[in-house]
């Protein structure tokens, strides 16, 4: 029996403790009509030799095209020892630290994050991690309407230089609460959020403005406009970032000097693999005097008995299992194991390390863009800084190009953004991280002049 | 120590350091970063090692005894981490084309298929990330469809008072009111106040079977019958689906929409607090409303299904497809166990359960319901120890730690004074049980010997019982270095 430890002996003995004739006596308070019968439909099972070869065959399937995609998801390279160490099974296995005495691993670790992830952001505090970046941003907004006490407004100001499925996303999971995101429009020639419409919005109520950096056109946005900005019009400010580019910009905690009032992103980044899109981790930092609003778990420092520092579970008076109806957000499971990774994975870049990563992957794709530049129907479409994407225009059928690349050259070759921005017809996000090589930019080069220009 | 304790200036993890790069002066000074973020500048040894004796302070599946009830702690077979792990996988971009997934797809398809036929439900979509996340998607759903018929007077969402905080608080962010429904004697949901309570109102109630009490609810028909005569419907939290995998269908007793914790009844690692993942499932009825996105087959090709597929979908619930990786993870478990290896696993949970809850018994503590039958799990009282001997359910728990064993879970639900929610698994053999009743047996004993000693306990931990009071009032969550001085 898999997994299952018990021998003939060990059955009959249990349940001669237990006074019941067999183990199917023991499913005697179910109501006989409501029991199943055979899952005939589920088939049967397989040992590990099986399962591997089985496996083995579907991942053979998929291959490993050159990746030049982003959009939200960046492959990185992650050094050997951030597995080994995450998959240990004291760190794999364990579960929430509700028993601080035998979690001190899990809880310190967490506290060490969460004084990364605060610092890399500039900000107070962080917790020890949400879902993905989506869905932490849907928590940032619902953060930032209980917070918002100035305010009685519901309403969200939401760049559409956000990444589309961000808003997707928030929208699902804001909208029973009658939280409505308005759209800011970006700006045609730089990519970034229009300041102009967005002063059109003064003086009117708000609950919070987004700002995204860098934003989904891969452009450094106005950070330092937009939160002075929500500052004066008393509207809070939540910054959606990329933790990567972070090494390199100034961080959230830093714009228009004052700082913006709370931040969350996708952690992907920092040491998780792409992996179809999950699991990643979700972040979120913010000021002090907003630490009671925050959802999710945070770790405290404190003593023990004998005066000796500890780590434990701390503010639990927010959360679902104290607070039930009233709690900040009903998260409970989150990503701890990822926040695992992501730690190790700031410890072994280090303040430089990281830099250098973003400081490469931004070079990379600048001499990506240079070089695809060069090719007869290809334009790059907005004239302001970026961090490791940009948006370029094809002279042509951007899906086809993009299917064409990967069918017949297995080659990832961008993000088709005419789905989500009508404005931006034929319109591909490319990326570029550490990872490329000039060969592999060669490579993509040649392979697209060859589609476009037959 | 704390690894930036360990810090030394201009040291580095040499290997992982790409090649040095000059700011480029396409980026405008403004916009960069002059202050050095507090990550550590230490070697990579120095990273393993310290990491490395982190992990050694956890207690952990791989090396004790969990039985933490509500959470099903049984093993993580390791086949399912190397072969999700294999390179394929791991480097499959999430927006890349379905012609580069199709491995991956197929899995997560029958993956789809193998929770539906298990559940008894007539659809799933995998995408919510975690348990909470599929609760709030399943009420998501029922808002939907209630609004789908202009039939907006459905304002409530009942919820028995044992259910998880997770339950009321996922209401709440779908905008629902929550009312409480009392539990009877027998630990059964108390029908008598469900009737007085349900209405034009109610939308639906959210419920756990077998309840969190560990007993099966008997009256499960009585129940569905009275919410969907009054128009409201089903919600069936899957935390404890171990229990009855194989031997009862939700889709059976009557349920329109369950989540499942994979994490959980499919074995996938609980990571330390996640990642999890919590599938949801539907009736006929709920299935336009589902979350995108899912896993369909079109002219012989596997791929995702959007909201063009599903124009009524409550949405997206993550960036991507969820979990994927766990995901993949459970889909390998449940190849492995098969329809037969399914089954056994109710059986032998509720085997383990009832074998310790009767040895317990007999060793001399307190049943909350000792004429019930345990199912997965079951909860002992000490109120009586707590009375008598001024020894609480927190005591025995960190006892237990002193022992090596991890302690099970205190204090829920909340309506048991003083209690152990302890839920052993089918992973565990019959000599580890033993141990345990034995070591609980032993610190019975201790209580009425010398009480004061279990106040303190644990003594053989890496900390002692922690200040959570100081915690919260002297709030320090992220390290600063000395001199750096308070914020």
């Amino acid at each position: 029996m898999p997994f299952i430890p018990h021998s003939e002996q060990d059955i009959q003995q249990m349940l001669e403790v237990i006074g019941a004739d067999s183990i199917d006596d023991l499913f005697d308070e179910i109501p006989a009509n409501l029991r199943c019968a055979e899952l005939t439909a589920i088939p049967s099972g397989m040992n590990e030799m099986e399962v591997t070869r089985l496996l083995r065959g579907r991942a053979a399937q998929d291959g490993l095209p050159l990746c030049f995609l982003g959009a939200g998801a960046y492959e990185h390279h992650i050094p050997a020892a951030v597995w080994e160490i995450t998959t240990r099974g004291e760190f794999y296995s364990a579960y929430t630290p509700y028993q601080a005495e035998a979690s001190q691993g899990t809880l310190q670790l967490l506290y060490e994050f969460q004084t990364m992830m605060a610092s890399l952001m500039g900000m107070d505090v962080s917790n020890a991690s949400l879902y993905d970046g989506a869905s932490a941003l849907a928590e940032a907004v619902l953060m930032a309407v209980r917070a918002n006490r100035k305010s009685k407004s519901r309403k969200i100001l939401m760049p559409c230089t956000v990444n589309p499925i961000y808003r997707k996303v928030t929208e699902a999971i804001v909208k029973n609460q009658d939280i409505e995101l308005i759209d800011v429009p970006f700006d045609p020639v730089t990519g970034q959020t229009d300041l102009a419409a967005l002063a059109e919005f003064s003086g009117d109520d708000y609950a919070a403005l987004v700002i995204p950096q860098p934003n989904f056109f891969g452009a450094l946005d106005h950070v330092d406009a937009m939160t002075a900005w929500a500052a004066d019009n008393k509207v809070l400010s939540v910054a959606v970032v990329n933790p990567m580019a972070m090494a390199l910009l100034k961080p959230p905690g830093e714009w228009a000097e004052i700082g913006v009032d709370i931040v969350c992103g996708e952690g992907q980044p920092l040491g998780a693999p792409l992996a179809s899109g999950g699991p990643y981790f979700g972040f979120m930092c913010c000021k002090q005097q907003h630490v009671r609003q925050m959802p999710g778990r945070i770790i405290g420092r404190t003593t023990d008995l004998d005066g000796k520092q500890g780590f434990t579970l701390t503010l639990q008076a927010r959360e679902q299992h104290i607070r039930r109806s009233k709690a900040t957000s009903n998260i409970c499971t989150n990503q701890g194991l990822l926040v695992t990774a992501a730690s190790i994975y700031m410890s072994l870049l280090g303040p430089e390390g990281l830099k250098k990563v973003a400081l490469n992957s931004h070079k990379n794709c600048q001499a990506l863009v240079q070089r695809l530049a060069q090719i007869d129907g290809v334009d790059v479409v907005f004239n302001g800084p970026t961090f490791h994407e940009c948006v370029l225009q094809l002279n042509t059928d951007a899906q086809q190009v993009i299917d064409d690349l990967a069918q017949q050259h297995d080659i990832l070759g961008g993000f088709n953004l005419s789905l989500d921005y009508s404005a931006l017809n034929n319109c591909i996000l490319v990326c570029a991280t550490e990872t490329r090589t000039l060969d592999d930019i060669e490579r993509f080069a040649i392979t697209l002049d060859g589609l476009l220009n037959k | 120590m704390l690894i930036f304790e360990q810090s030394h200036q201009g040291r580095a993890s040499n290997a992982q350091l790409p090649s040095d790069a000059d700011i480029p002066s396409s980026l405008p000074a403004d916009a960069l970063r002059t202050t050095k973020p507090t990550l550590p500048e230490v070697s990579e040894m120095q990273v393993v090692r310290h990491y490395t004796r982190l992990s050694q302070k956890n207690f952990s599946i791989d090396t004790h005894f969990y039985p933490l009830g509500s959470c099903t702690m049984k093993y993580n077979p390791r086949a399912c981490n190397t072969l999700a792990s294999l390179a394929e996988f791991t480097g499959r971009h999430p927006l890349g084309p379905s012609l580069h997934g199709q491995g991956f797809l197929e899995c997560m398809y029958e993956l789809q298929s193998m929770l539906k036929e298990v559940t008894g439900m007539q659809a799933v979509s995998l995408s919510p990330a975690a348990g909470a996340q599929g609760e709030f998607a399943g009420v998501a759903m029922i808002k939907a469809y209630h609004d789908q018929r202009n039939d907006t007077e459905r304002c409530e969402i009942l919820v028995p008072d044992a259910a998880h905080g997770t339950n009321p608080a996922s209401a709440v962010m779908c905008g629902y009111k929550v009312r409480e429904i009392p539990t009877g004697k027998n630990g059964d949901v108390d029908l008598a106040a469900l009737k007085e309570a349900v209405g034009p109102q109610t939308a639906g109630i959210m419920l756990t079977n077998p309840s969190t009490l560990g007993v099966f609810d008997r009256k499960i028909k009585d129940i569905a019958d009275t919410v969907h005569k009054a128009g409201g419907l089903l919600y069936y939290d899957g935390a404890n689906l171990n229990a009855i995998l194989g031997k009862v269908r939700p889709g059976d007793m009557g349920f329109d929409v369950i989540h499942m914790n994979l994490h959980k009844t499919f074995s996938t690692p609980h990571g330390g607090g996640g990642p999890g993942a919590g599938p949801v499932g539907v009736s006929e009825r709920l299935k336009p409303y589902l979350p995108v996105p899912m896993v369909g087959k079109k002219d012989g090709q596997f791929v995702l299904l959007d909201e063009n597929d599903y124009p009524q979908s409550i949405g997206r619930m993550s960036a991507f497809a969820g979990n994927a990786g766990v995901l993949l993870r459970a889909y390998i478990y449940a190849k492995m166990l098969g329809r037969e290896g399914m089954s056994r696993v109710a059986e032998f949970a509720t085997l383990n359960a009832n074998y310790m809850l009767k040895r317990l018994m007999d060793v001399g503590y307190e049943a909350a319901y000792p004429d019930r039958r345990a199912t997965h799990e079951f909860i002992l009282t000490l109120k009586k120890q707590a009375k008598e001997l001024n020894v609480t359910a927190m005591d025995v728990a960190k006892r237990l730690l002193d022992y090596d064993f991890h302690a099970p879970t205190t204090y829920f639900p909340l309506l048991i004074a003083e209690c152990l929610l302890i839920e052993p698994t089918e992973t565990e053999a019959k000599e580890t049980l033993d141990g345990f009743i034995d070591t609980m047996e032993t610190i019975l004993h201790e209580a009425k010997t010398d009480g004061a000693m279990l106040k303190a306990a644990p003594y053989s931990l890496p900390v002692r019982r922690l200040d959570d009071v100081k915690a919260v009032k002297q709030l320090d969550v992220v390290w600063k270095k000395q001199g750096q001085g308070e914020k």
